[in-house]
């Protein structure tokens, strides 16, 4: 079952040429045909799924920019445009998911983790200095005198 | 210390448990802008008699099932004797949107594997379809009294769904 939607996603993702069927594309404008790719882009083609409209050659994809091309022709702005796509498609249409708060995570998730990353180096980097300091404290004037007459005579010699 | 260590270890099981689930989950399954809001209002030819229009309007009053088909759609004939049997049951009326579909081909199929529709509206454009939100044939909407849709189904309608799933909506919403 899963394998046949597989296919059939495959199938709708094959090349238009090979389906031979040459929709209606690209608007007389370059101009209208430019905005149409750059909104189509930010778009996810849902038969392809990780494909954007703009690359996507299923039949829906080409529906859906020529719907693109008609509203803009028409003389929507490019939100007006997004917002009837998400209307129908909801948020997974886009490829650049707005700021929600189940989207908080995603968005923000990411930095947090790198706060964390930077709170436990921080502190393990102190710590490590803080035993280091400890070390030096903790020696008594009577083992700094050993140290240094082991500097000036040689290991062995301190005792003596 | 030795707690320390196992953060790492309690993060990377969470993660894991995360990529499992993530296993059975099916991404075609994008959730429904429909649910809850009314079905978006169309008025097309009916398939058996283009001089005749379909709207939903039409059914205001009455707990509905718009399924979305095309003779071309291989989903859809695994999907249809189960239409056809939930027709014959009269458990709730079936309306078609025949999606991106030349008449003579719908008619076709109807005929060849049986009716399940009281009829069909003729969407050749595929323009409601897009209204709609459908992007993967066949689709099932549940349309209640009021004209709200209830559920939709992507994909095929499965038996296990309708039983468990579907019908006790439809007996709910019937009351």
């Amino acid at each position: 079952m899963k394998r046949m939607w597989l296919m059939l996603a495959l199938l709708a993702c094959l090349p238009a040429g090979a389906m031979a069927k040459e929709a209606p594309e690209m608007a007389a404008d370059p101009a209208l045909e430019k905005r149409v790719m750059a909104i189509s882009e930010d778009l996810r083609c849902l038969v392809c799924q990780n494909e954007s409209l703009a690359a996507s050659h299923a039949e829906l994809a080409l529906d859906l920019r020529q719907q693109v091309r008609e509203k803009l022709k028409a003389g929507a702005s490019d939100k007006e445009v997004v917002d009837f796509m998400v209307q129908r498609y909801g948020d997974f249409v886009l490829y650049k998911p707005p700021v929600k708060p189940y989207t908080l995570v995603l968005w923000y998730g990411p930095f947090v983790l790198l706060g964390i990353g930077a709170a436990t180096l921080f502190m393990f980097l102190r710590r490590r200095m803080q035993i280091g300091k400890q070390a030096q404290v903790a020696m008594s004037d009577e083992e700094k005198q050993r140290v240094e007459t082991m500097l000036k005579n040689g290991i062995g010699e301190d005792k003596a | 210390m030795k707690k320390l260590v196992l953060i790492p270890l309690a993060l990377f099981i969470v993660l894991v448990i995360f990529l499992f689930k993530g296993l059975w989950l099916n991404p075609r399954e994008v959730p429904s802008q429909f649910i809850g809001k009314p079905a978006p209002m169309f008025d097309l030819p009916q398939l058996g008699d283009p001089s005749k229009n379909f709207s939903p309007k039409d059914m205001l009053g009455q707990v509905w099932l718009l399924n979305v088909w095309a003779s071309w759609c291989v989903s859809c004939r695994e999907e249809h004797p189960l239409l056809v049997e939930i027709a014959r049951s009269g458990a709730v009326p079936i309306y078609g949107l025949s999606y991106k579909d030349k008449r003579e081909d719908g008619l076709a199929a109807l005929q060849q594997m049986g009716d399940p529709y009281v009829l069909s509206a003729s969407d050749f454009t595929g323009r409601v379809g897009i209204d709609y939100g459908v992007y993967g044939v066949p689709e099932s909407y549940l349309i209640d009294k009021a004209g709200i849709v209830r559920y939709k189904v992507i994909g095929p309608l499965t038996p296990q769904a309708w039983q468990e799933k579907v019908l006790p909506m439809i007996k709910e919403l019937q009351r």
